[in-house]
């Protein structure tokens, strides 16, 4: 067949070559979605399996191209469960693998989440959240799955979560995601939402090859050799030991198991937990915001320290400010001495503790700004007994806006009205 | 010649060799498996003819035929 | 012990959780025999899901996944689609295939991928006591259908036919020597393999649906039950076909569908395994 008949057969092809589209610094823009599937190719992943939904179904189209160019394999599923079990026989067979998802997809997973957590297998889960429940919405963007993420599977287990909340962030994080998950040989997901996954911003792609140790690791309690290599692995989902042989009867073993798949990461929070401190050392104010929210509430610390940002301007408080306080008082009022910081948690679970209560010392207030009904504040209030910890919640697909979290920090101050 | 043997700490005492032997080489007996189950007895080994469908169809493995010395058939 | 049992089982696993006259140590038998026929030890993996069947694989010397209800065909997927190279042996009972795997039995064999299905079917759920199955016979009485089954039976290697398997066979555990010899050519063949093994419960089907709880007597009954019938033929009236339904080596298998298109593309095939 000619090369041009094909081509028509085939439909517009995305171009394989991953120089096209780059800019002379080597950067590129790309949206969360794309730089999500590029970080794990950048990131070995060799195998991916998937179900399309909106709004992650473009990690998914891209991987259908993408995956093979690299050298891997990628099937589309019969739906989420067969998914997720696929990507954990994928990584049996010694192909790091992943799969993408949202809102209700996610729900399906949920049973392999435990199974690649008790069996300890290294896979990557993304969730591009949606607003929920059920069907809910699957166009607009919100924080509802932060506590399913976290609790979603049968059982006691502990999980990594990373919440990106930039499209730098979604292909830094993806790469991390898969380090993590070699590490502690467990699974982690990369808890994204539809505002980051749809969001086009410059990217800074890494051509380094990364390097990601997958020895076997002496705190993992469970068959840690791929197949095929003559160690008659036994991946058991009943509890189990070194061996894979079944534990599930004997309590004191079973618990030591439990025990350990949970210890292996709560051990080695300090390592795996990360957050990032703006404006925090005289702060008398602090926004703890996670994914997309860490954008307005970093765009509400600049408006209340007055930091010049040609981007942001509080347009709308202006225009509310003419009519209740006349235009000269909105000219005049000064929010520049408020005294606002912001701590950005990277790493959703395990919770940030000890970092979050050493950034927050010296506050006075907390307020966590969530696209939800007040989840992840529960985590704070627990952390930050002695401080106002103010939830700001909000549902329905709209982000804050930074003027929403400006107005909540003036309320707090007395400044409002 | 063939000889039967009967791992009393495999057997569970279903009896499926009694019955699927085409030549009756097993029999009831009254030696317990390490099971607590009554184990049966290859007693009549002369009559085996090697078909090893008691090897295949023992559940748990427990029957071995080995073929000794010079084939006499 | 059966010196061959010893060299693919893991004795220090022994025993086995499978109650006295189980035919589950038959199906196992009778894999250990097409396995060490075709010499494959090194090159084969099992995938199985949950129930009483689930766990004939977990005792073998080889690379076994005890994966979750119903899903043993998704994870074997990902793995044949990792190491396309290796051959997959799933071990599926009635329940975990047809019932809750049955939308991942559709696609499997829709797609087919190189896998080899025993469907252990005992007609029963055995391993939570003695509950309804997807292909218990209609009225038999079980612990959730105390008034009689109302469902009609599936039936399992019907079923894969339709769905376009290209090798289905059924046998049962009074036919060992076949099983084995099917299981060996579901392995050989380049494609979806379902076998279906009619297989006895003395403890939980016995009493019910069967009418004995001899496992002697259950085989005898098997044998008598059953009609080896050759592609197209019918079976008597009230008797169970049995046999090779199909042999289809001319439909191109998934794995090898993937990579001429990929070749077709100009990509060079790619495999997901770290040392391709």
């Amino acid at each position: 067949m000619a090369e041009e008949e094909r081509k028509i057969r085939r439909g517009r092809r995305r171009p394989g070559d991953q120089r096209i589209g780059r800019m002379e610094d080597g950067s590129m823009v790309l949206q969360g979605n794309e730089a999500c599937a590029k970080g794990a190719i950048q990131a070995g992943c060799r195998f991916f399996a998937g179900y399309p939904i909106t709004p992650s179904t473009e990690i998914i189209e891209l991987l259908a191209e993408e995956m093979p160019r690299a050298g891997g394999a990628f099937i589309q599923m019969e739906d989420e469960i067969g998914s997720a079990c696929s990507i954990i026989g994928a990584r049996w067979g010694g192909a790091r693998a992943m799969t993408a998802t949202s809102g209700p997809g996610f729900s399906l997973m949920q049973e392999a989440i435990g199974f690649a957590a008790s069996t300890e297998t290294p896979v990557v889960f993304i969730d591009v959240q949606r607003g929920g429940p059920s069907t809910g919405q699957p166009t607009l963007s919100s924080q509802q799955d932060v506590y399913q993420a976290r609790y979603g599977s049968h059982g006691d287990y502990e999980i990594i979560a990373l919440s990106p909340s930039s499209v730098q962030e979604m292909y830094d994080f993806t790469i991390r995601a898969f380090e993590l998950s070699e590490k502690y040989r467990t699974p982690v997901i990369l808890l994204s939402d539809e505002e980051v996954g749809h969001m086009r911003e410059k990217v800074e792609l890494r051509d380094d090859v990364v390097t990601i140790d997958d020895s076997p690791k002496d705190y993992v309690k469970s068959p840690q050799t791929d197949f095929f290599k003559g160690a008659m692995s036994t991946v058991e989902g009943q509890l189990h030991d070194e061996k894979g042989r079944r534990i599930g009867h004997i309590p004191l073993k079973s618990g030591a198991f439990v025990e350990n798949i949970c210890k292996k990461i709560s051990d080695h929070a300090d390592d795996i937990c990360q957050v990032k401190a703006y404006c925090m050392d005289d702060a008398d104010i602090a926004i703890i915001a996670y994914g997309s929210v860490a954008r307005p509430a970093m765009n509400a610390v600049k408006l209340a320290r007055g930091i010049k940002d040609d981007r942001i301007f509080p347009k709308f408080r202006l225009f509310r400010d003419l009519f209740t306080k006349g235009l000269t008082t909105a000219r005049n009022t000064d929010y520049s001495h408020l005294k606002v910081g912001l701590i950005k948690i990277d790493t959703v679970w395990p919770c940030p503790d000890k970092l979050i209560a050493r950034h927050a010392k010296d506050v006075k207030t907390v307020i966590v700004p969530e696209m939800n009904m007040g989840k992840y504040v529960k985590e704070i209030q627990r952390i930050l007994p002695d401080k106002q910890v103010i939830s700001l919640p909000k549902v329905g697909g709209d982000i804050h806006s930074p003027t929403d979290i400006l107005d909540k920090i003036l309320e707090e101050v007395g400044m409002d009205e | 010649m063939v000889k039967i043997s009967v791992d009393k700490a495999r057997c569970k005492g279903c009896n499926i060799c009694i019955s699927i032997c085409p030549k009756q080489v097993f029999v009831k007996s009254i030696k317990r498996g390490d099971y607590g189950a009554n184990i049966p007895e290859a007693k009549n080994q002369d009559k085996c003819i090697e078909c090893r469908m008691c090897e295949r169809m023992c559940p748990d493995g427990a029957i071995d035929v080995e073929h000794v010395g010079e084939d006499v058939k | 012990m059966n010196k061959l049992y010893e060299e693919y089982i893991k004795t220090e696993s022994l025993p086995t959780l499978f109650c006295p006259g189980c035919g589950n140590g038959i199906v196992q038998v009778a894999a250990i025999n097409a396995i060490d026929e075709l010499g494959i030890k090194d090159d084969i993996a099992c995938v199985s899901g949950i129930g009483c069947s689930a766990w004939i694989p977990c005792y073998l010397k080889l690379d076994v996944i005890h994966a979750m209800h119903g899903r043993a065909i998704p994870f074997a997927e990902g793995l044949k689609l990792a190491r396309p190279e290796k051959k997959i042996l799933i071990f599926s009972g009635d329940g975990d295939c047809l019932a809750i795997g049955g939308n991942h039995l559709i696609h499997g064999a829709a797609r087919n991928i190189d896998l080899t299905v025993v469907n252990v079917n005992n007609n029963i759920y055995g391993m939570t006591g003695g509950q309804k199955s997807p292909t218990t016979p209609y009225g038999a009485v079980t612990k959730t259908s105390p008034f009689g089954a109302a469902d009609e039976p599936m039936k399992g290697a019907e079923t894969a036919m339709a769905l376009g398997a290209t090798y289905v066979a059924r046998w049962t555990t009074a036919h060992p020597v076949q099983l084995a010899k099917a299981i060996k050519e579901g392995i050989e063949h380049k494609g979806f393999s379902f076998i279906e093994v009619l297989s006895q419960c003395p403890v939980q089907a016995g009493k019910n649906v069967m009418g004995t709880k001899e496992p002697a007597e259950m085989i005898r009954r098997y044998r008598e039950m059953t009609c080896v019938c050759k592609d197209g033929e019918e079976p008597p009236e009230g008797k169970v076909k049995i046999g090779l339904f199909r042999r289809d080596e001319t439909k191109v298998e998934y794995t090898e569908r993937i990579r001429a298109s990929y070749e077709e593309a100009g990509i060079a095939a790619g495999k997901g395994g770290q040392d391709g």
